[in-house]
């Protein structure tokens, strides 16, 4: 694959594998109100996949579109970061999921704007509003839960410190972020870092939270390298396509 | 006789009681109504058919919200009512006691379920009592836009392989009778209808919506191509109407006693959810009221 087409490859599998996650919660929330901002997150996310998949697979150029990519590629062939797969635990460590992975979101789509290739300056600008709300209202939970009560508090702490080790992956750089960046296309994932840990670390404070203690990375996912839980979650989301070949739906 | 009545004005209480069991039953059907769709939102077939499931059971939670908002105007609080659905006080419709098996039964919610939901609730726009009036003039809309989309699924399923098209028929074999049961025992054995109808919180017999049901339901199902489960449909044209065959009111009254295929599973979803949900709830009330409380030291 074209380096570009990688590129949106990535951005797209990162929306689709999160919104699978959230969707799970759907009907299962601890409120109505919450589960109706699950789900409207995960709309977006499922929006934002469709519009990097459909990139990808017209860069790609062999006639691939958004749902063969979606659902037609085994684990090897994902390439969203780990952190999305993650299974969504307790509330506390779907919010943590959720906090880390929209400021990263968030800081790459304000930038993404206003890349030269417009194609992907488009999307980015559409999802920019998007990935606003959802840092705002996983912030809002993160200091809702770590304020909240004793037993919130130790929940939260708890899905931070799981989802920590795969923060890192969002930040590292490679041949093909950097063929983006030169391409236009691209963002410096690296020069983020530090931005997030100063949002990360602004909402943690107002939560009376401390960031979790350091991890070294855990990596793999841009290249295909991912945790045991991708298989299980890609069955259930290819089961129709894969039982009826050839079927349109 | 009563026009359109706001909460501030006098009502009987028995006006009153009958208001919120329908509004909260029609609340706790869209809630758990959210459970058999959602159980395929994972597995929709393209991201097209997900991202239109995903919106359309978040329609429902909200179609549940309102409807929650409006009976809390009469003074009966979303979680007494909550409490009454899982202690099993508070009825739900009995098709969401059936289970969704697959994908062709996304299309036959949406065309059926939905399609029933709106004749039953259409009237209601111009029910007595204002809040519940206005809540469903806004739910109808999104209801025939559901309605669409499944009858739309269902399309395609039937002009596709012959292993889809057989799904599709299969699910309209296993919801036609549950839907046909949404509009409620037949006339004769409806307890409430004629004190609702005096009230004017129900504007037409049960008998009356079904049959109108079963009348524009039929000739959607032929355009398709799939064949409605009864031997003895006929178009009788001295009513210009269709005659149907009898409802299996015995399985209609073990659903509503809690004895629905998936009732147990339905329930436990729910319980399981709001239990393991109390800590979250729990934690947003200590940090408002903390909140709330460094507001007025500050002040
Ligand atoms: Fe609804
Ligand atoms: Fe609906």
């Amino acid at each position: 694959m074209h380096a570009l087409a990688t590129h949106a490859l990535r951005l797209g599998d990162d929306a689709l594998i999160l919104g699978q996650r959230l969707s799970e919660w759907c009907g299962h929330a601890p409120a109505l109100e919450i589960d109706l901002s699950l789900a409207n997150i995960a709309l977006d996310c499922v929006g934002q996949a469709t519009h990097f998949l459909a990139l990808a697979g017209a860069l790609e150029g062999q006639g691939r579109d958004a749902d063969r990519l979606a659902f037609h590629r085994d684990v090897m062939d994902f390439t969203n970061c780990l952190l999305v797969e993650q299974p969504n635990g307790d509330f506390a460590q779907t919010i943590a999921r959720q906090f880390f992975f929209a400021h990263y979101q968030h800081l790459l789509f304000e930038r993404m704007q206003a890349v030269q290739d417009e194609r992907f300056a488009a999307i980015a600008a559409k999802a920019v509003k998007e990935t606003a709300y959802h840092a705002k209202l996983a912030g809002e939970w993160v200091i809702r839960l770590g304020d909240g009560t004793e037993e919130s508090r130790a929940r939260m702490e708890r899905g931070l410190d799981w989802m920590w080790r795969f923060t890192g992956e969002l930040f590292a750089m490679d041949e093909i972020d950097s063929a983006a960046i030169d391409a236009g296309a691209g963002v410096d994932k690296a020069a983020l870092h530090p931005l997030w840990d100063a949002r990360i670390g602004a909402v943690l404070a107002e939560a009376g939270l401390a960031p979790p203690a350091p991890h070294r990375p855990v990596l793999g996912g841009r290249i295909g390298r991912h945790s045991e839980h991708l298989g299980h979650l890609i069955s259930d989301m290819q089961f129709l396509q894969r039982a009826y070949p050839g079927a349109t739906w | 006789m009563m026009n359109s009545l706001s909460r501030k004005d006098w009502m009987p209480e028995a006006y009153r009681k009958t208001l919120v069991r329908q509004m909260s039953q029609h609340a706790h059907s869209e809630i758990v109504g959210m459970l058999p769709e959602g159980n395929w939102i994972t597995r929709a077939p393209n991201l097209r058919r997900k991202a239109i499931l995903l919106a359309k059971v978040q329609d429902e939670g909200g179609h549940g919200l309102y409807l929650y908002a409006a009976a809390e105007t009469l003074g009966t609080s979303r979680d007494e009512m909550i409490e009454a659905l899982h202690s099993g006080k508070a009825k739900y419709s009995t098709i969401f006691n059936y289970p969704t098996l697959t994908w062709a039964d996304i299309g036959a919610i949406g065309w059926l379920v939905d399609g029933a939901a709106i004749m039953n609730q259409v009237p209601l726009q111009r029910t007595s009592y204002g809040p519940y009036a206005r809540a469903m003039v806004r739910i109808c809309k999104e209801e025939s836009f559901h309605q669409r989309q499944g009858y739309e699924i269902m399309m395609h399923l039937a002009a596709g392989a012959a292993e889809q098209k057989r799904m599709a028929q299969d699910a309209l074999n296993r919801w036609w009778q549950p839907s046909l049961m949404m509009f409620g025992p037949p006339d004769d054995q409806s307890p409430n209808t004629e004190q609702s109808m005096r009230w004017r919180i129900k504007r037409d017999t049960n008998d009356a919506l079904r049959q109108k049901f079963v009348d524009i339901t039929v000739p959607q199902a032929e355009a398709i191509g799939l064949t409605v489960p009864d031997p003895e449909l006929k178009w009788n044209e001295a009513r210009g109407s269709y005659d149907f065959g009898a409802v299996d009111w015995e399985e209609f009254k073990a659903v509503v006693k809690g004895q629905g295929p998936v009732a147990k599973e339905r329930m436990a979803a729910r319980v399981k959810a709001w239990e393991e949900g109390a800590w979250v709830r729990d934690a947003a009330r200590a940090h408002a009221a903390k909140r709330a409380a460094a507001k007025q030291a500050a002040e």
